[in-house]
């Protein structure tokens, strides 16, 4: 045999690069890892259980609350940002006092000769009923006085039949367009358009059924009666002066800020209010209620949040332990490697992985269990929205995990890279 | 080449100092067979370690290969071992989990090696030894003999300087014993420096060089 180690020698590669270098270690520490991971199923699970009901908790959670929200969102959705509402407020010591602030039907003239870029002024008067009758059939709800616009401006629109047309303003027919859990209740046909109701002494044509819009946090939205707006009016004259809502679109959405303050201008000076005195009116935007609904659950999930954070920190702790255990059981295949010529950022990095597979195989296997826990709730509780899980959460959990396996992997990894080889070699 | 000069070491336990070496001198040339030998406490396993570069000496200077190893750090010092050390121990010291072909490439991983090459050399080393047919079997698959092979295999792959070999058939019956002394000897025949550290007489006088440590000291250096 002619120096077959000298050829075999020129064949070896030299060192390569920095890179290439630290991706096949990471490659390796990773094989390594699930190796350590499926030599040891039963323990690693355990350890990993922490981690699981953690990550498990946080995106059952999630999913639910954005669930919700997201169902919400899209009730909303139709009303659109740019709307505004005018309605008459009253501050809660006058009110004691007995008095009521009222917006009036010159008000909406005042809207209408003074504020520019706004379009689908619409005045929503309450009927001072809340009940209606079909033959021996009663239902309640809340009636209103409104005009053609307000189907633009609700983005609401009949099922079956019309709307409210100009026509019938101007010649204040009595007709009424229904919601339809107010024709359910009065166990009217699916197309009533043509049958008379009662509110009152009163007799109304019914000409049009609105799309129904469900529930939103057990408020039935379809619970409504709409009559044209002088109908209303004249309906109600023999009692007190009506208070008038007045719903209008914000033409320009950037210039909302600029209409509300121009609006308020207007009808102060229209009510006569003085300058170091309150308004007696509040513009609205009508996704303040959904603003404040988002400010809620993001308060909810903050705290499951912090709750979860506290269980992962205890799962970390529980992976920590078991890898300082695991250092100590192995510490002669660390003296091997170390003997073969491992540098101690090698081991270092073999156990951080391995720290951080453990608790990222939890998160994964936590968020699959939270997931299907979201969707077994959801299914338990009636009318409760599909749950959503969001992408952030779900790369949140995993990064999370991630983060708690390296900070928990630093003190077991560091331990292990610090053994000398011969100490290490030595272990029984 | 490998040479010794005033190599000393000397241990600190409860603040006393044992010398375990005291100014050793030794020069190995390439493609020597030599057997380091001596009773247990001559500082023989001390001498192994420093040779391994696995410990440091005391004071005294060794270059292994052109290399001065005295005054490296941990790190440096890993890298001398895994570039021309081959290690064989007597408890073999394989992966249990890995196969023998993993066990083989495992020092080439921390040479920066891609995972097909090394599966290329470790086939050629297993070649070497004898086990080509035996790359897939985890160490509790095999008999002590063919552990041992694969060990040698590992020591192989990098392609080290020097082979390093303590008691490597300490734990053998005496024909498997003889098989792996007849392996050593093949690959002194190819090229490969070799130093066996034994106790076993019968050991060293296969060995063409044999070197008696004697408390800490080289008491008889023979060739032939």
């Amino acid at each position: 045999m002619a120096e077959p180690n000298t050829e075999a020698l020129s064949e070896l590669p030299e060192d390569v690069g920095g890179s290439r270098k630290l991706l096949y270690a990471i490659q390796e520490c990773l094989r390594s890892a699930m190796s350590a991971i499926r030599s040891h199923r039963l323990r690693s699970f355990l350890t990993m259980l922490g981690i699981i009901i953690g990550v498990a908790s946080v995106i059952c959670v999630i999913a639910m609350v954005q669930g919700l929200t997201k169902s919400i969102t899209d009730q909303f959705a139709g009303l659109g940002a740019s709307t505004l509402t005018l309605e008459a407020y009253t501050p809660i010591e006058d009110m004691l006092r007995g008095k009521q602030n009222r917006l009036r039907v010159e008000d909406l003239h005042e809207l209408q000769a003074r504020v520019d870029g706004i379009s689908h002024i619409t005045p929503v008067v309450p009927v001072p009923t809340s009940s209606v009758t079909y033959g021996s059939q009663q239902a309640a709800g809340q009636f209103f006085g409104t005009t053609e616009s307000l189907m633009d401006v609700q983005q609401l629109f009949p099922a079956s039949g019309r709307f409210l047309t100009k026509s019938d303003d101007d010649s204040r027919r009595r007709v009424v367009v229904l919601g339809d859990r107010i024709r359910k209740d009065l166990e009217l046909p699916d197309h009533p358009e043509g049958q008379f109701v009662q509110i009152g002494r009163e007799w109304f044509k019914v000409v049009g059924v609105m799309e129904s819009r469900g529930n939103i946090m057990g408020q039935n939205l379809d619970q409504f009666l709409l009559m044209p707006y002088q109908t209303a009016l004249s309906y109600s004259s023999d009692q007190v002066r009506p208070n008038i809502q007045i719903t209008f679109v914000v033409d320009d959405q950037d210039s909302v800020e600029t209409v509300r303050q121009q609006v308020g201008a207007v009808i102060r000076r229209a009510h006569g209010i003085d300058k170091d005195k309150p308004d007696d009116f509040r513009v609205q935007a009508s996704d303040s209620f959904l603003k404040t609904f988002s400010t809620i659950m993001s308060t909810i999930t903050a705290v499951v949040a912090g709750i979860v954070g506290i269980s992962l920190l205890v799962g970390g702790i529980g992976i920590m332990n078991i890898m300082l255990v695991s250092v100590t059981e192995r510490t002669r295949e660390i003296g091997i490697a170390k003997a073969l010529g491992a540098p101690r950022r090698f081991i270092l990095l073999q156990f951080l992985i391995e720290a951080m597979v453990l608790a990222v195989i939890g998160g994964i296997i936590g968020m699959l269990i939270g997931f299907a826990l979201a969707y077994g709730v959801s299914a338990l509780i009636p009318n409760f929205p599909a749950p959503t899980v969001p992408w952030w959460a779900v790369a949140g959990s995993t990064l999370f995990s991630m983060f708690i396996g390296m900070i928990f992997g630093i003190l077991p990894a560091s331990k292990a890279a610090n053994l000398t080889p011969i100490d290490a070699l030595r272990y029984e | 080449m490998i040479e010794l000069a005033g190599i000393t070491k000397v241990y600190q336990l409860g603040g006393i100092a044992y010398p375990a070496l005291s100014d050793i001198n030794l020069t190995i040339a390439r493609n020597e067979f030599l057997a380091l030998t001596g009773a247990s406490g001559s500082g023989k396993s001390t001498m192994m370690n420093i040779l391994g570069c696995l410990d440091l000496p005391t004071s005294g200077r060794y270059t292994l290969d052109d290399e001065e190893v005295a005054g490296l750090d941990e790190d440096q010092l890993a890298s001398v071992r895994n570039r021309k050390v081959g290690f064989v121990f007597q408890n073999f010291y394989l992966m249990p989990r890995m196969t023998a072909i993993d066990n083989v490439a495992q020092p080439l991983i921390y040479r920066g090696i891609g995972p097909a090459q090394r599966r290329a050399y470790a086939e050629k080393a297993l070649g070497r030894v004898g086990l080509g047919d035996r790359m897939r079997h985890r160490p509790n698959e095999m008999s002590g003999g063919q552990r041992q092979r694969v060990a040698v295999a590992r020591a192989l792959v990098g392609h080290p300087e020097l082979l390093l070999a303590d008691e490597p058939t300490g734990n053998l019956d005496s024909r498997t014993a003889g098989e792996i002394l007849d392996l050593f000897a093949q690959l002194h025949a190819e090229g490969q420096t070799v130093v066996i550290v034994t106790h076993d007489p019968s050991i060293a006088a296969r060995c063409h060089r044999r070197v008696r440590l004697h408390d800490g000291r080289i008491a008889e250096d023979v060739s032939g």
